[in-house]
Parts: C-alpha cells; sequence; structure tokens
C-alpha cells in the first residue's frame, strides 16, 4: 500500500496546509510507510465488532439551557492578527 | 532543599525553615544554570516570585494547602492566562492563552507556584521532544541524549531537579515514556480522570493530562490537586475523587500481577528486560504472585493509533487558520492562501505528517477501511485489556523496548519512532490508568517499569509504586551534575 505524490498534493489542498514542493516526494515516502503499518489490521476479523469512539463508552452530557458564556469579545481579540471594528479581517472573499 | 519530596517542603515551609519565596529563588537559579538542557520555553520568573509571596501569607496564616508554596512547572499544552502558551509550536509563538485551563486553576487555588512552561514536541506529536519549534531537550543523564516526548521538557526538570514537580500529557505515552527514559515518576490516569479544558487538543479521545515527579507518593498528592469532575469537560467524568494518599502503605500481600508474554518478546533489548525481571522479582518478596498472561491484540495498537490519533488531529488542528490567533502569513492574495500560508508556515513537519495522514484516513473512499477499522481494532484491544484485568490486578511490563535514544537517531525514520511507543500506545485506546516507575539502569541510563491498572485504579497503582520505592533507591538517584 503506498501513497502517491498526487494524493499528497490532493489530502494537502483538503486540509488547506502549504507543503514545499520539494518536500512532497518525501511526505509520500513517510505516509506510504505508516499505510504499510496498517495493513497488519486487515489481518483481523473485524465482522460484528462495534467501532469504540470513546474510552468509557459515555454519551454526550446535557447540561441546563442557561447562559454560561460572558462577552470577551475584547480580550479575544486583542490576541487576533488582525482586527477592525470589532471584526476578524481576512483578505477580500467577494469582489 | 531541591531534593526534598513535596511532603518535607511542606513541613520545611510551614516550621519557617525557608520560604517559598527563598525556594522558589533557589529554583529560578537552578533552571539559569542548567538552562542547557532546555527544559523551559518560558520562565515567569516575576509571576513566580509574586505567588511565593501569595504562598508565604497563607502558610503564615495557616491556611495553607500541601502544594501551598511548591515550585513546579506546567507543560506547555496547559493554556495560562497571560502566559505564553505555545504548544511547542511556531504557530502558537505569539499567542497569551486569555484564560486558565482547569488543571491551572486548580494548581492556582492550592496556592503552588509557577515557575514557567515547559518544552515539549510540537502540539505533544513526537517521542523524543526534537519536533519543539524551540529545539531538542537534553537528558540530564547524558546530554547527547532524548529525554522522550512529547512530556520531554517535564521529565527533564524534574530529573534535574528545576521544579519539585511538573505536569505532563499522555495521547500514546507522552507521560510515561519521558519518565521511563529521565528517570522520574509519571502517572497517566483513567481517560476522564483529569479535565481536558484548556489543555491544547492533538487526539481527543485519547489525551489525558497526570504528574510528573520524583516519588509515587508526590504524585499521589499532585493527581489530588488535577483529578476531578470538571463540567467544562463533556468527556470528563463525574466519579468522587478518593484519597490517593491513604491507601499507600497498603499491603501487597496476595496481589496478582499478570506479565504478557507478548511484551517480553521479540524486541525488548536484553539489558532492559533482566532489570525489569530485577524489579518484579522485589514485588515477589512484597507478596506479589506473578503470572503468565496474554494481549493477542497489542501488535495491533500502533497501526489502530496512527490512524486515530492523526485523524482527531486534522480535526482538532483546523481550528488553526491564521483568523482569530496564532501565526498568521505575510500579505495573503486571498482567504485559500491566507489558511494554506499560514499553516504551511506555522506547523513542522511532524505536525503535518500527521494531519496529511489524518485528512487521507478521513476521505471519501477510505474512511470504512481505516478509520472505522481502526475503532473495531481499538475495541478489540480495549476487550484484551478488560479481559487480563479480571483475572489479574495489575500488569506490568516495560515503558519503551530500549534506553534513551541518541539526539537525531531517529528523526529521520517517523516509522522508526512510532515503533518505540509500542508498549504505551494501547493503555491510551483502552483509556486505563498507568504508570512509569523508575526500575534501575541498563548502560547507565534509566529503565522505567510500567504497571497498569483498571479503570480509575490510580490509588491501587501509586500503592504499588509507593511499597517499591520504599525498599528500593532507583527513584533518589540524581544524574551527574544534578545532585
Amino acid at each position: 500500500m503506498s501513497l502517491s505524490e498526487s494524493e499528497v498534493v490532493a489530502c494537502a489542498h483538503l486540509a488547506r496546509l502549504g507543503i514545499e514542493q520539494q518536500n512532497i516526494a518525501s511526505y509520500a515516502k513517510d505516509l506510504s510507510g505508516m499505510l504499510e503499518l496498517m495493513t497488519q489490521m486487515g489481518d483481523v476479523n473485524t465482522d460484528g465488532i462495534e467501532p469504540m469512539a470513546h474510552p468509557m463508552d459515555q454519551v454526550q452530557r446535557l447540561r441546563t439551557d442557561v447562559v454560561t458564556e460572558t462577552d470577551n469579545r475584547e480580550k479575544f481579540q486583542m490576541i487576533a492578527p488582525q482586527v477592525e471594528a470589532g471584526l476578524y479581517l481576512v483578505p477580500k472573499v467577494i469582489e | 532543599m531541591h531534593n526534598k519530596s513535596i511532603t518535607e517542603l511542606a513541613k520545611s515551609l510551614r516550621s519557617g525553615e525557608f520560604s517559598s519565596v527563598e525556594l522558589t529563588q533557589a529554583f529560578l537559579d537552578r533552571i539559569n544554570q542548567h538552562s542547557a538542557l532546555n527544559a523551559y520555553i518560558t520562565v515567569t520568573e516575576e509571576r513566580a516570585l509574586e505567588q511565593a509571596q501569595q504562598a508565604d501569607v497563607r502558610l503564615a496564616a495557616g491556611d495553607a494547602e500541601l502544594l501551598t508554596g511548591i515550585p513546579f512547572a506546567q507543560k506547555d499544552i496547559f493554556c495560562t492566562q497571560n502566559v505564553k502558551t505555545s504548544c511547542g509550536s511556531k504557530m502558537l509563538d505569539n499567542f497569551i492563552a486569555p484564560y486558565n485551563a482547569t488543571v491551572v486553576e486548580k494548581f492556582n487555588q492550592a496556592g503552588a507556584v509557577m515557575l514557567g512552561k515547559l518544552n515539549m514536541d510540537e502540539f505533544a506529536m513526537g517521542s523524543s521532544n526534537e519536533t519543539s519549534y524551540y529545539g531538542a531537550v537534553r537528558n540530564p543523564w547524558d546530554t547527547n541524549t532524548v529525554p522522550g516526548g512529547s512530556s520531554g521538557g517535564s521529565a527533564a526538570a524534574v530529573a534535574a531537579k528545576l521544579a519539585v514537580c511538573a505536569t505532563g500529557t499522555d495521547t500514546g505515552g507522552s507521560i510515561r515514556q519521558p519518565a521511563a527514559l529521565c528517570g522520574i515518576t509519571g502517572l497517566k490516569p483513567t481517560y476522564g480522570r483529569v479535565s481536558r479544558y484548556g489543555m491544547i487538543a492533538y487526539a481527543s479521545s485519547l489525551d489525558q493530562g497526570g504528574p510528573m515527579t520524583r516519588s509515587a507518593e508526590d504524585a499521589a498528592i499532585m493527581l489530588q490537586t488535577m483529578a476531578g469532575f470538571d463540567e467544562k469537560d463533556s468527556t470528563s467524568v463525574d466519579l468522587p475523587v478518593p484519597d490517593y494518599r491513604i491507601g499507600l502503605t497498603n499491603s501487597l500481600e496476595g496481589l496478582k500481577i499478570g506479565l504478557p508474554k507478548e511484551f517480553f518478546g521479540e524486541g525488548l533489548n536484553s539489558d532492559v528486560a533482566a532489570t525489569l525481571e530485577a524489579a518484579i522479582n522485589e514485588y515477589r518478596k512484597l507478596g506479589a504472585t506473578v503470572t503468565e498472561i496474554s494481549m493477542p491484540s497489542f501488535k495491533l495498537a500502533i497501526p489502530a493509533y496512527y490512524v486515530i490519533a492523526p485523524a482527531e488531529c486534522s480535526a482538532n488542528l483546523s481550528r488553526f487558520d491564521g483568523v482569530r490567533f496564532g501565526y498568521r502569513c505575510e500579505n495573503p492574495v486571498d482567504l485559500t492562501d491566507l489558511y494554506t500560508r499560514s499553516r504551511g508556515e506555522g506547523f513542522g513537519k511532524e505536525v503535518k505528517r500527521r494531519i496529511l495522514m489524518g485528512t487521507y484516513a478521513l476521505s471519501t473512499g477510505y474512511y470504512d477501511a481505516y478509520y472505522i477499522k481502526a475503532q473495531k481494532i481499538r475495541r478489540v484491544i480495549s476487550e484484551d485489556f478488560k479481559k487480563a484485568l479480571s483475572e489479574v490486578d495489575v500488569i506490568m511490563g516495560p515503558v519503551t523496548p530500549s534506553t534513551a535514544f541518541g539526539i537525531g537517531e531517529k528523526i529521520a525514520n517517523p516509522v522508526e519512532m512510532y515503533l518505540s511507543d509500542i508498549y504505551t500506545i494501547a493503555i491510551n485506546l483502552a483509556g486505563v490508568p498507568a504508570m512509569s516507575i523508575p526500575a534501575g539502569f541498563a548502560n547507565n541510563l534509566p529503565v522505567g517499569l510500567q504497571i497498569i491498572g483498571n479503570y480509575f485504579a490510580e490509588a491501587k497503582l501509586l500503592n504499588i509504586a509507593h511499597l517499591y520505592q520504599q525498599v528500593t533507591d532507583w527513584h533518589t538517584q540524581s544524574p551527574k551534575g544534578f545532585e
């Protein structure tokens, strides 16, 4: 099982993750090594076994429907890269 | 004074032998003196001395807890209000946390003194502390070797006595493996025992915070403060926290220890195996019986983990987008460029590798083959543990296949690095608690013994570790130059 360079590029795009052109081949090699490990899983018959998402098989707790969050806009925006008039700024999306 | 345990220090602080300010200053001086270890990312000197002053007031007023005035350090994964919280990444190099993690809050309430934030593998992804944006940490036992990871700064700092104790987090072995390689005591609690609120997430269904100390008794004191239900963490378990110190000296007469034959087979260094054999013999002398057990699915833990953890990581790390906090690239031309370059420039290579792996495993056409399959294997592993722990009280085995390896030795080969976590990963998948305690030396480097217990059996593990530490002195030995 191996991962091609074009598959690496496709995953990087899905993850919006910049990777350097010169490193694509090494990512493909490393990820193929990981996939090689994973083929061992195929040796085990897991028919009828319920997938396990949480160690305690716990369900999400519900809480009372009351407001718990206070307005922290100023505090949170102090650490943002670019804000103006209480808004987060990003490059123009619509012309 | 830096060699004393928490209870000894608490006594000295109360008798007036020295103040918390004096104690804190002594540790700050040691941190400065041994900065070449690179254990700390941030030293919060001013804040520490202020906290120490406040602790001295509490001590004088007779309103102190055991940890009041005790200088400790936080792994740089715990959000600490108004303090840089980098998670070992360039992505968060400029991140001043706007709130406290629950764990940080709890130490504040106890009056503990935070000396600073400890180095770690980037976003806790690594087994050698070499993936940190702030550079590798050196193992005080041999500064050419790694301290382990991801809580490498925590382990090195405790072993070198640059803090009385430290917090760590463990997703696949990140408390136990560095504890073993640095010759200290580390405990990964049951999943859900310690709040994850404000602990920067890597793989949420596996991450768990815990204590890293020089003795089991200190670990019991730390865990007492860290453990407990937190409504801010939806996976926190709502069960009462027992007194972790009360049963520390309980007799081990009749304790049933299981040794999985798969843990002692091929791949385990023979010197490490011999050291563990001697440690297990000590338990026989303490009245325990030892039987061989089998954990047939144990080898599947690595493949299942390297699907599940990267899958959760790729989802968790999508929040780092250059918009609300953290690193942003220069002059983005459009929104895609902003996301892509901020993430591409902010993350290091190992983090990128895991995001790519996780994205692949979760993508259309592969989801069932990898992610669902891995979750099914996770249940098989978990059932193996349940079965074993219905037959024996605890499982013992190695923490790592060998002692500390050289800096640079494994970093070029990720799969080889992943295999160094072979004995720790299955525990996280099952969610049970486990400890690493110093069990001797092989080639002059520390060896850790792993003790694995049933869900919420932390008190039992601490008892088992403590009694061993009453009849051995491995945990009191110091690396040369750090006495």
